[in-house]
């Protein structure tokens, strides 16, 4: 199969032919952020924080095709600034409250802030009135904390292949709603895989609360992004 | 002319305080009134949330003694999980036990060398810039070393058992998410000096022997200063001990006469009221069976030295007995021996810390129980300050629909509001001019009940303290500032 050349920061790099910016770069070593994006599913560049600058232009890493001699910048200070700014913006935009979220710790929103240092919001705070809804028997799901990155609408399907959940409303009054009967058949395996496919604390499944103490959970234990990056050498 | 002096804010009592002390035209007290600026809103706040994240989530309360507030919310999710104090397996049970009194170590030490020890060793007409712990360690270098050192300790116990220092997740609705591994056990039974458990013990019992003596030099003072006749009231084993975690509740008054004993906590409403009162945010508990004008009582180390009738470890038990015989027996009503009590209980605490860490079931993993879910429970700890109370009602998706807690600062709210009257009446009453010694009684008064005002960080250092004399009319005829 034949290789295309590229650049990440001045890294010299090999990819294949249909893959994109992101999947190239992780391909050798180089780890670019994302949020909405998950593996396995058709990518939709909506998070933009994989957001990388070829040839002076903006693209999004995760949808845009590699293409022979492209120069990436991935880790320019600007664009880490914007990352960080678009973070902030996820923060603010919600009530996130990583101190009492089962998902801490496992939360890719909070790994990604803690990667990219942000301290204190450089926006105001929002704090908009969410609420918590139950969702089936098993789930619940807590708009408070909901990025609204559409991973669950495209993943937490029955076995017949109905999305469970849906977007509702636009712009800032977008939700995510969910169809109670639907929600009502999914299996306990189903509702545990929808509350890890959520990269925030936003879909939990009941009664799992603090059983792996802080400290033993995934970005406690390697920062995120660490398990793509191999060290130039 | 008519006055009324106001202290604000208390210093070293964590959160803020205001007193306002009136004085009518000839100089004589009429009114004191200790008011607690204290609205947290966790109650309202926590409604809608999954009940799960309440144990965690509470103890955002406050900043000494969040393990409490964690472990009296995990009680009443325990009852909501369907699994009863007895249903615990012996893992979970003893490594809440531990965290509780490794915190109870720590915030007593906390209390003791910090907070109150600045008074005791250089007297309340002292210069306030040296009467503090800064103070303590340029004069008494070995008593704050000790002082910092068994807070540390206290704190290293926390973080084994509730994985975090402050506002760990440890106890879980049913149970606890880690036990101890045989390597934290060894870090606190085989460190070199001074950082284990034995040392710790050897260092309690030196502070309790420290007030002791102290007591002997000072016994008008320390006998005489805010005493008053109460009821008392705590959380008691079956068999009568001292117990921290769990227990039934007991009430004497003030002549030692159970007024209330063996009463399952889930019912506390059928045992306690709560009083309002239109100048106070903070309400008043009260006994029913005495009714409000007489039910008030104390809670926190004085109250349960009162109750308890044994120290369950031979250290603090032989402690006990001295500290009983002083009052012949009687339940104590000097305010200012709930220092004494409170250093009887740390070494109570570093014992069975101590104990604890040699048992081999903290090594168990059978970790958590589940059992019928119920859609209401109750959770009593007692906290270093006195009797934590938390009640939750869940709906039928799990979320949180009513909450209630009863703190130890309310339940001392009346004894602290004639812990303040009694430094006025006696203190402050005829004097012409308002001196820093003056003021700062009225603070070690508050001071000896610990109250965790709300949960703000100023335990360190000088806050401004401004006193204002007002006349009838509202005019500021004085105004003192430092
Ligand atoms: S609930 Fe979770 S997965 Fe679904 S849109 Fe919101 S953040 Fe994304």
């Amino acid at each position: 199969m034949s290789k295309i050349k590229f650049s990440v920061d001045g890294r010299e790099c090999f990819g294949k032919p249909g893959q994109t910016i992101l999947e190239a770069a992780r391909d050798n070593g180089v780890y670019i952020p994302s949020l909405c994006r998950y593996e396995g599913l058709k990518p939709t560049g909506s998070c933009r924080i994989c957001t990388v600058r070829v040839g002076g232009r903006y693209m999004a890493a995760c949808t845009q095709p590699l293409s022979e001699g492209i120069t990436v910048e991935n880790t320019a200070p600007d664009l880490e600034d914007m990352r960080r700014a678009m973070i902030e913006m996820l923060f603010v935009g919600g009530n996130h409250m990583c101190p009492t979220c089962e998902k801490s710790g496992n939360c890719e929103l909070q790994a990604l802030a803690y990667r990219y240092q942000m301290l204190v919001p450089r926006f105001p705070y929002q704090f908009p009135l969410r609420t918590i809804d139950p969702t089936g028997p098993k789930l619940l799901v807590d708009h408070n904390r909901c990025i609204k990155c559409h991973r669950c609408v495209a993943m937490v399907k029955t076995k017949d292949g109905k999305s469970v959940f849906g977007p509702l409303y636009r712009s800032k009054r977008k939700k995510i709603g969910a169809d109670l009967t639907l929600a009502a058949g999914l299996t306990d395996d189903q509702a545990k895989k929808a509350m890890d496919h959520c990269p925030v604390g936003a879909i939990l499944k009941k009664e799992i609360g603090f059983a792996v103490p802080i400290g033993r959970r995934t970005y406690d234990k390697a920062p995120i992004g660490s398990d793509v990056e191999t060290p130039r050498t | 002319m008519a006055r009324k002096i106001t202290i604000e804010p208390v210093t070293r009592v964590e959160g803020h305080g205001k007193v306002t002390i009136h004085l009518d035209d000839a100089g004589k007290v009429t009114q004191t009134r200790f008011h607690i600026v204290e609205f947290r809103g966790f109650e309202k706040f926590i409604q809608g949330h999954p009940y799960w994240e309440v144990p965690v989530l509470v103890q955002r309360l406050c900043g000494i003694c969040p393990v409490s507030h964690h472990l009296a919310a995990a009680k009443a999710m325990d009852v909501i999980a369907g699994v009863g104090p007895a249903d615990l397996t012996p893992t979970a049970e003893k490594m809440r036990r531990l965290m509780h009194y490794g915190q109870i170590f720590q915030s007593h030490a906390l209390h003791f060398f910090h907070l109150a020890s600045p008074d005791l060793l250089f007297g309340a007409d002292a210069d306030p810039a040296i009467r503090n712990i800064i103070g303590v360690a340029l004069k008494h270098r070995d008593l704050a070393v000790k002082g910092v050192l068994m807070r540390k300790f206290g704190q290293e116990i926390i973080k084994a058992t509730a994985g975090k220092k402050i506002h760990g997740t440890g106890a879980i609705p049913g149970g606890i998410n880690k036990n101890l591994s045989p390597e934290e056990r060894d870090a606190f039974l085989k460190a070199p000096d001074p950082l284990n458990a034995d040392t710790m013990v050897a260092w309690a019992q030196f502070a309790v022997d420290f007030f002791k003596d102290f007591h002997k030099k000072n016994t008008a003072l320390v006998d005489g200063f805010a005493a008053f006749p109460s009821n008392h009231l705590s959380l008691i084993r079956k068999d009568g001990a001292l117990d921290f975690y769990h227990g039934a509740l007991r009430a004497v008054d003030a002549d030692g006469k159970k007024v209330l004993d063996d009463a399952d906590y889930q019912d506390y409403l059928e045992h306690i009221g709560e009083d309002v009162r239109s100048w106070s945010y903070m309400k008043f508990p009260y006994l029913r069976s005495l009714g409000k004008a007489d039910g008030w009582y104390r809670v926190g180390p004085l109250a349960r030295l009162n109750t308890c009738d044994f120290i369950p470890t031979p250290l603090a038990q032989k402690e006990f007995e001295i500290y009983k015989a002083y009052t012949a027996g009687k339940p104590n009503a000097m305010s200012l021996h709930t220092h004494w009590a409170r250093l009887i209980e740390l070494l109570h605490a570093g014992e069975v810390v101590r104990d604890l860490l040699n048992d081999k079931d903290l090594q168990g993993t059978d970790l958590v129980r589940k059992g019928r879910k119920a859609y209401e429970g109750v959770g009593l700890v007692e906290a270093p300050r006195g009797t934590l109370f938390h009640h939750y009602r869940i709906n039928a998706d799990d979320q949180i629909e009513m909450a209630n807690l009863i703190v130890s600062t309310t339940h001392n709210n009346e004894p602290m509001n004639r812990a303040v009257n009694w430094v006025a009446m006696n203190v402050l009453e005829g004097r012409k001019e308002i001196t820093e010694g003056m003021l700062n009684r009225v603070e070690i008064a508050i001071r000896a009940y610990d109250p965790c005002l709300s949960c703000a960080t100023h335990a360190l250092g000088r806050m401004p303290l401004s006193v204002e004399l007002v006349d009838a009319r509202g005019g500021l005829i004085d105004k003192k500032e430092r």
